[in-house]
């Protein structure tokens, strides 16, 4: 019997909603494992939406705060972290592969001189050790490892680990910590623009490449994203990315984000095997392109032949009738 | 300015991947390999800081294969000084086993900076550089977009979900480098041809024990070719009742 640690989130003084993904996921490694989950959240106060953990399983909600805890303090966290995991002999460490997650899981690892899985989409316990999956290569192939070491620490990739309701009596317990927040501080949080969706968090993505011929044209796409009323981001293929007409932070492929939305529309996109390495686990996958032939239609489950420039201004203005 | 940056060979984005006889990698047959793109990110922001501070020497360290001199001979090409292979059959598939090595390699070499991809796009990890940090006891930015540097201390941006962490740091630190933070150059040709004499050290890789074992590699379901709608405008409503009725996304 071992309990699971789960690392959550919180930003500005309220908990994020990855949270509960990395509950649920922990939930299932503990039932597993015979143990209990324990949350746990370091912020500089408390947490609104900590109380809320219990539902998705957590046995036991930890807030530890701390001087310069409100935003992310990698160096004081890992170290709150690993103390914690070592103190309560857990045998798992859970958290969420996010910006944050990335960052701050590796280093717990490294503190607890253990190896870290990370990024995984399923995880399970077998013959007590816990072995999960990892897409490799941008999702053209799934790696599963066994981690011998104990504890195993795993990241969690987001939008995988449904949260599952499983109610628990969760105690709450907050604890005051004199560690240090460390040498790298997080100066500000530059907010997106209001209503920007980030590509790999949005549940509509409209991604354009070349066959847009021109970055101005790529309003086409904002007002197609626009017509899905607030659901949908825009994407890129890296082809225009590397000609600067959009920001990377839009690049869908194997050397920028991995999405998995409920519905991907590549216009102008020919379909390269490091894009579609990037979108090919999306729900329903549209594609408008020219060419009849584009690798892009193999991978679509929807396609339209034809000039986008006729097809997407069409497609926006069926989108709005559509949603009324 | 004397800095560090630890690279990988890895197959190119476009290599189609097929698995190996023995079920848990890669097979190579065929593959082309590359300078990972996240790693030439960070050859790219050493050669440039070494540039504006005027002196200073760019040390490549790389774990690999024998081949992985070729990765190596491409940074140099590039413009770094001077390489160093930690040579082994395979890469481990244990994070932290590749840092601590790194670390052992690097603990004493007095760099200012040391620069990583933030992940290779084979394994998709995400781990050295912060581990590596970790081992040295160093400050450590992850995912940099953007980095400003003045005497002893550091600013960076990374993104995060919804927006753009600025981080503030000391020097010396360990850096991990995201695309957006600069055009990486393409080696010249009298770039390539003084990369052949510039010196290149293989070492045997001193790895521990691995804390994770590769149970088997799998390739994802094919997805199912779906149909072509129709041609043109006109085929649009029939394609906005489809995904309403059929796939029901809207």
């Amino acid at each position: 019997m071992s309990h699971v640690l789960a690392v959550v989130e919180q930003r500005d003084g309220a908990l994020r909603k990855v949270s509960h993904e990395v509950v649920t996921g922990a939930r299932r490694l503990a039932d597993a494992l015979g143990g209990e989950v324990h949350a746990l959240v370091v912020a500089s106060g408390p947490v609104t939406g900590a109380d809320q953990l219990g539902r998705f399983g957590a046995d036991r909600v930890v807030t530890v705060t701390g001087d310069g805890f409100a935003r992310y303090a990698p160096e004081g966290m890992a170290a709150v972290v690993a103390e914690r995991a070592t103190a309560g002999g857990h045998g798992a460490v859970v958290c969420a592969a996010t910006a944050t997650g990335k960052d701050l899981a590796p280093r717990v690892a490294a503190k607890l001189g253990v190896p870290l899985a990370s990024d995984v989409t399923d995880v399970a316990v077998e013959g007590g050790a816990v072995v999960v999956t990892r897409p490799v290569y941008a999702g053209k192939a799934n790696l599963r490892l066994k981690v011998t070491a104990t504890p195993a620490v795993v990241s969690l990739r987001p939008n995988v680990f449904t949260p599952l309701e499983r109610p628990k009596a969760a105690t709450a317990e907050a604890v005051a910590t004199s560690t240090p927040a460390g040498r790298v501080t997080v100066r500000e949080i530059k907010a997106a623009p209001a209503g920007t969706l980030d590509v790999a968090e949005a549940p509509i993505v409209v991604s354009g490449g070349r066959g847009l011929k021109e970055p101005a044209n790529f309003k086409l796409l904002e007002d197609l994203a626009a017509a899905f009323g607030g659901q949908a981001a825009v994407g890129a293929s890296r082809a225009v990315v590397d000609a600067g007409w959009r920001g990377h932070g839009e690049q869908v492929g194997q050397t920028g984000k991995t999405v998995s939305p409920t519905l991907y529309v590549a216009v102008g996109i020919s379909g390269a095997i490091q894009h579609l390495a990037g979108m090919r686990t999306s729900k329903v996958i549209v594609a408008i392109n020219k060419d009849k032939d584009a690798p892009i239609f193999k991978a679509a489950d929807y396609g339209i032949v034809g000039d986008l420039f006729e097809v997407v201004p069409k497609l926006t203005e069926e989108i709005r009738k559509a949603r009324g | 300015m004397k800095i560090a940056v630890c690279i990988k060979r890895v197959p190119d984005s476009e290599a189609r991947v097929k698995v190996a006889g023995d079920g848990t990698s890669l097979d190579a047959a065929g593959v082309k390999f590359i300078l990972n793109p996240y790693d030439e990110f960070a050859v790219e922001e050493a050669l440039q800081r070494k540039e504006a501070a005027g002196t200073g020497e760019v040390t490549v360290i790389a774990v690999g294969p024998a081949a992985s001199q070729e990765t190596i001979r491409t940074a140099l090409a590039m413009g770094a000084d001077r390489g160093v292979l930690l040579q082994a059959d395979a890469v481990p598939a244990d994070g932290l086993a590749v840092a601590r090595a790194l670390a052992a390699e690097l603990r004493d070499g007095g760099y200012d900076l040391i620069l990583c991809g933030k992940m290779a796009i084979d394994d998709q990890s995400y781990q050295v550089g912060p581990m590596l940090a970790e081992l040295l006891d160093l400050p450590c930015v992850t995912a940099v977009t953007k980095l400003e540097l003045a005497a002893g201390t550091g600013t960076a941006e990374r993104e995060v979900e919804g927006g753009v962490e600025v981080v503030e740091f000391p020097l010396p630190a360990v850096v991990t480098a995201d695309k957006g933070l600069n055009e990486p150059r393409y080696p010249a040709l009298k770039g390539i041809m003084a990369a052949k004499k510039k010196p290149l050290e293989v070492k045997p890789l001193a790895a521990g024990a691995a804390g994770v074992a590769v149970l088997g590699m799998t390739l994802p379901p094919e997805r199912q070719e779906g149909k072509i709608v129709g041609e043109g405008a006109a085929a649009v409503p029939e394609l906005v009742r489809l995904l309403r009725e059929e796939a029901k996304v809207l």
